[in-house]
């Protein structure tokens, strides 16, 4: 399905923050996509069934929530963080910002597949140990 | 002993309410008042198992335990050496610390970028366009009966606005809600949306079309067209009519509009639709700043370089050149060979690509906790927590200085980032010779 991909600061996660980086409440509250209700319907995925997020600069699996500001139809919502940083637009336009919030993204269900940990992020990125 | 510390600023958002009561026992703290959740969890967590409490530093993988002194010459040995050397942060430090980190700049020849690169750059690229009307929170507080937030959520990011600045505070000319009039613009009905009297569902990106047409509608032009940016002709019609007719209008934006396309010329069209606003009535308008002395980082560079974040000495003279000399699109380029991070997590708010340069660079980390960014860093040297254990000015978002306190002592050997930093720095010009500083 293709969607806006919307990320941003939510309670849980500055919460999350500090209580700790490694901690499994960043975790639970970060590693997640909310999307609007319908869309999970029509994507066939039940709260906490895990989501593939792909966009032109990469891919993340995370957990799926149910949106509570819904509806917003076609907008899926992650937090920032490292999770998040995956799939991001890192363009800034000559402005020194990338872009964070409305990029072209696609979801698709991806209930085997594993969220990765905050330091296989990482190890993603420097391209492996 | 028991003692309770009135007046407390807390040293998490851009609100830096200074309201805390903090209670001590035996040099604990045990309770604190007035706090927002996030604020809560940062005196319940301050000292938790992340807490790093001895420098270390990377030796082939392996983080090795080290003495401060050995931290501080090896960071000032990396920063010396290195051509281009980037520092970044400083939203989470005082005030005081952030001038210190100038100087370093200037003795470098390097770069210094704060947070705002990522949050409200844009904003501040706008106020250089536009120019800005704007108070501070008192004024709101006593005054404002029509207050809008445009892509910002404070439920979730500023928990307390609302409640000591905006429409649930007790102002003196304004002293109840339905004195004061609520509307939310977001892409989605944000926990601050559902408490709005209107709430304008913006579609993603189009939030430029949006203020454009209201600035048409505020000039009685007519839109030929049914709606723009997902929202009807009728509604923005009637959202310039209750703006025209506030007594004191506020509208506070966040990165909804920064972050979204368009970036800086959103900020020019909100700045331009308050400016129409002034010809008919009182508008102000106001970033909703993120960290608590985001605002601080703006002011102390600005006052030592004149510009307010990117500012790069590598010619010998401060320049600023947002989009060349943010730390993005230096970390995108692959140009600084080194970097001193400084009470900030780019490792986990950062693209990838920007994160994949630092992690080929050697990085310094100034910060009182484990976070993504110790682990690729090849110094870390822990620090005393500001506010907590620390002492420092710090700027509100509406940019009123406050002093924030040292409550408790740290844990031992701990020294504050603005001590930290003034050695690094006298270190540096050692080696560095001083004379050749001053050429
Ligand atoms: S609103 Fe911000 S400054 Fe005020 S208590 Fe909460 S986190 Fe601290």
């Amino acid at each position: 399905m293709k969607v806006k991909l919307i990320t941003g600061r939510s309670l849980q996660q500055g919460v999350g923050k500090e209580a700790g980086k490694f901690s499994q409440e960043y975790f639970n509250n970060v590693a997640i996509c909310e999307l609007d209700p319908n869309d999970m319907e029509a994507l066939n995925i039940s709260p906490g069934e895990n989501v593939m997020v792909k966009t032109k600069f990469g891919e993340v699996v995370l957990k799926a929530v149910k949106s509570a500001h819904s509806p917003h139809k076609g907008i899926i919502f992650i937090p920032y963080g490292p999770w998040a940083n995956l799939v991001i637009d890192p363009e800034t336009h000559g402005s020194g910002m990338p872009n964070f919030k409305g990029i072209e993204a696609e979801v698709f269900p991806a209930k085997g597949e594993k969220i990765l940990t905050l330091i296989e992020v990482l190890e993603k990125i420097s391209g492996g140990k | 002993m028991e003692e309770t510390i009135h007046n407390v600023v807390c040293t998490v958002c851009g609100c830096c309410c200074d309201d805390l009561e903090v209670k001590i026992k035996d040099g604990r703290i045990v309770e604190v008042k007035n706090a927002c959740a996030v604020s809560l969890s940062k005196f319940q967590n301050y000292n938790n198992e992340e807490r790093i409490v001895k420098p270390m530093i990377k030796k082939n993988g392996e983080f090795k335990e080290c003495s401060f002194e050995e931290a501080i010459k090896e960071a000032s040995i990396i920063l010396a050496e290195s051509e281009y050397p980037l520092i970044y942060g400083l939203s989470l430090t005082t005030t005081e610390a952030i001038s210190k980190a100038v100087e370093l700049a200037e003795a470098l020849g390097g770069v210094i970028d704060n947070t705002t690169s990522v949050c409200h750059g844009p904003s501040l690229i706008g106020v250089h366009d536009i120019g800005v009307v704007t108070c501070t929170l008192g004024e709101v507080k006593n005054r404002a009966d029509l207050i809008i937030y445009w892509g910002s959520n404070p439920v979730f990011s500023h928990p307390r606005h609302l409640t000591r600045y905006t429409v649930f505070s007790k102002g003196k000319f304004r002293k109840e809600r339905k004195e004061r009039k609520l509307i939310v613009v977001d892409v989605r009905r944000t926990a601050t949306a559902k408490m709005a009297d209107i709430f304008i569902q913006v579609a993603p990106n189009q939030d430029y079309e949006l203020l454009s047409a209201l600035r048409m509608a505020i000039k009685g032009e007519e839109i030929y067209l049914d709606e723009v940016a997902g929202v009807p002709v009728n509604k923005i019609e009637e959202l310039a009519d209750l703006m025209v007719s506030c007594e004191f209008g506020i509208l506070f934006f966040g990165l909804g509009l920064t972050m979204s396309l368009g970036k800086s010329r959103n900020i020019d069209a909100a700045l331009s639709l308050v400016r129409d606003l002034n010809e008919k009535t009182k508008f102000l308008i106001m970033p909703m700043r993120g960290h608590y002395n985001v605002t601080g980082a703006n002011e102390a560079i600005a006052w030592q370089t004149g510009y307010p974040f990117a500012v790069d000495f590598s010619q010998g003279y401060p320049r600023y050149n947002p989009g060349e000399t943010t730390i993005i699109d230096i970390l995108n380029r692959g140009e600084c060979d080194a970097a001193l991070i400084i009470g900030s997590d780019p490792a986990a708010h950062f693209p990838v690509s920007a994160i994949k340069h630092l992690t080929k660079i050697p990085v310094i980390i100034i910060d009182p906790h484990k976070n993504a960014t110790t682990l690729i860093s090849k110094v870390v040297i822990p620090t005393a927590i500001t506010g907590i254990e620390a002492e420092g000015t710090v700027y509100r978002m509406d940019g009123v200085p406050l002093e924030c306190k040292k409550l408790v002592e740290p844990p031992s050997g701990l020294k504050s980032d603005e001590e930290i930093l003034t050695e690094i720095l006298m270190s540096v010009k050692k080696l560095k010779g001083e004379e050749k500083l001053y050429e």
